[in-house]
């Protein structure tokens, strides 16, 4: 049997939301697990935890990632920004009321990682075609099939936003 | 799921990352973007004592020129690799590998030196890479040596990497005037990874032979298989239509895959010709200038 010192937690400090944090995990704690249970932050869900459904998609350094596929270690010095993080000052972030506008989701589980996708495609392709929009929810799974609506929601969003990239 | 315990430490350097490597023996292992070798701690497929994270190793991004060779460095994520203008300029083929791998948040995060590492069967860098003769630069303590493609995958999750070294590296000669590269790939619809993938570079001569042709399959063996009857075949031809569908029918004499719940080796042989003829065509309409 390996020591318990061989596995020897490790501190780490991120941003999270525009918050500084620090904290000492396990090396094996997900990142998602550690903005739900450290954190409190349960917009990024645990869906398939494969990488596969994308319900855990955050942004870390501006990109859209699965944090059900990263060590909380390896986000040490970076800067996140969950679902949580998007509305100001509770005016939600376009992409959210496009959500609510076009009825972009049903069960909703999938909802904050389509969000967190959508944010980074329009960042990244501020007027995005049908098309586009489809090929780029490729890592976001909606089991509801609500797809249709997302789609919508997200068309709603790329034009409240004026085809413009809108930092925040 | 999680992984089983395991220690964790950030290397600095490469200098550095090596000397942990010997200092935490066999059971240590190197973190790239983490992509592969998560998913496979979390299954307890793969339950290292010891991770190297890399992350932290400076000078190991972007893509550079260096005289007539493309130097990528091993941490690039597929995104920026996908992206890069040098790429997407000169080596187009390498482009469209580096954008169907998984989905964009993998995209985001997968690097392509841990795609190269790993040498899963049903990854796309080391079928395109082995079409462009790609090299890659493992360092040790004791020096840098660097493997060619043909050498370096061997077989399923098997490269010529030793255990001591890192995989600092991959080199792209970029290819001569008239040169065209493609990529393309039939997708397992759940998992994303290759049912069947063909990576071509093919150089026509002004007077509209066939210079060079290289020709790599994906998912019909362990590792990427040279389509050399296919290749054979084009040298020297002119790539009409007729010339490059008979090389395409040849693209599986050489293999033996292994039939799955999905697709039968039948199927296999039978999409590798199909996707044969669509790559080398793809490189030809590209292999102008």
């Amino acid at each position: 049997m390996a020591a318990e010192s061989d596995f020897a937690a490790v501190p780490i400090r991120l941003t999270v939301n525009g918050v500084q944090h620090e904290a000492v995990v396990e090396p094996r704690t997900l990142l998602v697990y550690f903005l739900r249970e450290h954190l409190g932050l349960t917009g990024a869900h645990v869906g398939c935890d494969t990488s596969q459904c994308g319900a855990c998609t955050i942004q870390l350094n501006g990109r859209a990632v699965k944090s059900c596929t990263i060590l909380a270690v390896q986000a040490n010095g970076t800067e996140i920004t969950t679902v949580e993080g998007l509305a100001r000052e509770g005016v939600l972030h376009p992409v959210q009321e496009g959500f609510h506008e076009k009825h972009g989701l049903q069960c909703g589980y999938c909802t904050p990682g389509m969000i967190m996708t959508a944010v980074s495609l329009l960042e990244a392709n501020p007027n995005p075609t049908e098309e586009e929009i489809r090929h780029g929810l490729e890592g976001n799974l909606c089991r509801c099939t609500g797809y249709v609506n997302i789609v919508e929601s997200i068309r709603w969003a790329a034009e409240k936003m004026g085809g413009k990239n809108v930092s925040r | 799921m999680f992984p089983a315990s395991f220690g964790y430490v950030a290397a600095h350097s490469v200098e550095e990352a090596l000397q942990l490597l010997t200092e935490h023996g066999e059971g240590a292992k190197l973190l790239a973007g983490g992509h592969s070798l998560i998913p496979a701690m979390k299954l307890r497929l793969s339950s290292p004592r010891t991770l190297i994270d890399l992350r932290t190793v400076t000078g190991l991004r972007g893509v550079r020129m260096d005289g007539n060779t493309l130097m990528i460095g091993a941490l690039t994520v597929h995104t920026d690799v996908a992206s890069a203008e040098l790429v997407r300029k000169h080596l187009p083929g390498l482009a469209d590998a580096a954008s169907v791998i998984g989905d964009v948040q993998v995209r985001n995060r997968g690097t392509i030196g841990g795609s190269v590492a790993h040498a899963d069967p049903g990854a796309d860098f080391p079928v395109i890479l082995t079409a462009l003769n790609a090299s890659f630069v493992l360092q040790s303590t004791s020096g840098n040596r660097t493997v060619g493609a043909d050498d370096f995958f061997i077989d399923f999750y098997t490269t010529a990497m030793k255990p001591n070294e890192v995989l600092t590296e991959i080199r792209v000669p970029l290819p001569s005037s008239g040169t065209g590269t493609a990529y393309v790939k039939l997708p397992h619809p759940a998992s994303g990874y290759v049912v069947v993938s063909v990576g071509a570079l093919i150089t026509r001569q002004p007077s509209g032979l066939c210079a060079l042709a290289r020709i790599a399959l994906g998912g019909l063996g362990g590792s990427p298989i040279r389509a050399v009857a296919s290749e054979t075949e084009l040298q020297g031809k002119p790539l009409t239509p007729e010339v490059i569908a008979a090389a395409a029918a040849k693209a599986a004499e050489e293999t033996d895959p292994e039939g799955d719940t999905y697709a039968s080796a039948e199927y296999k042989r039978h999409v590798a010709t199909v996707y044969a003829r669509r790559a080398i065509e793809a490189a030809v309409k590209r292999a102008v200038g």
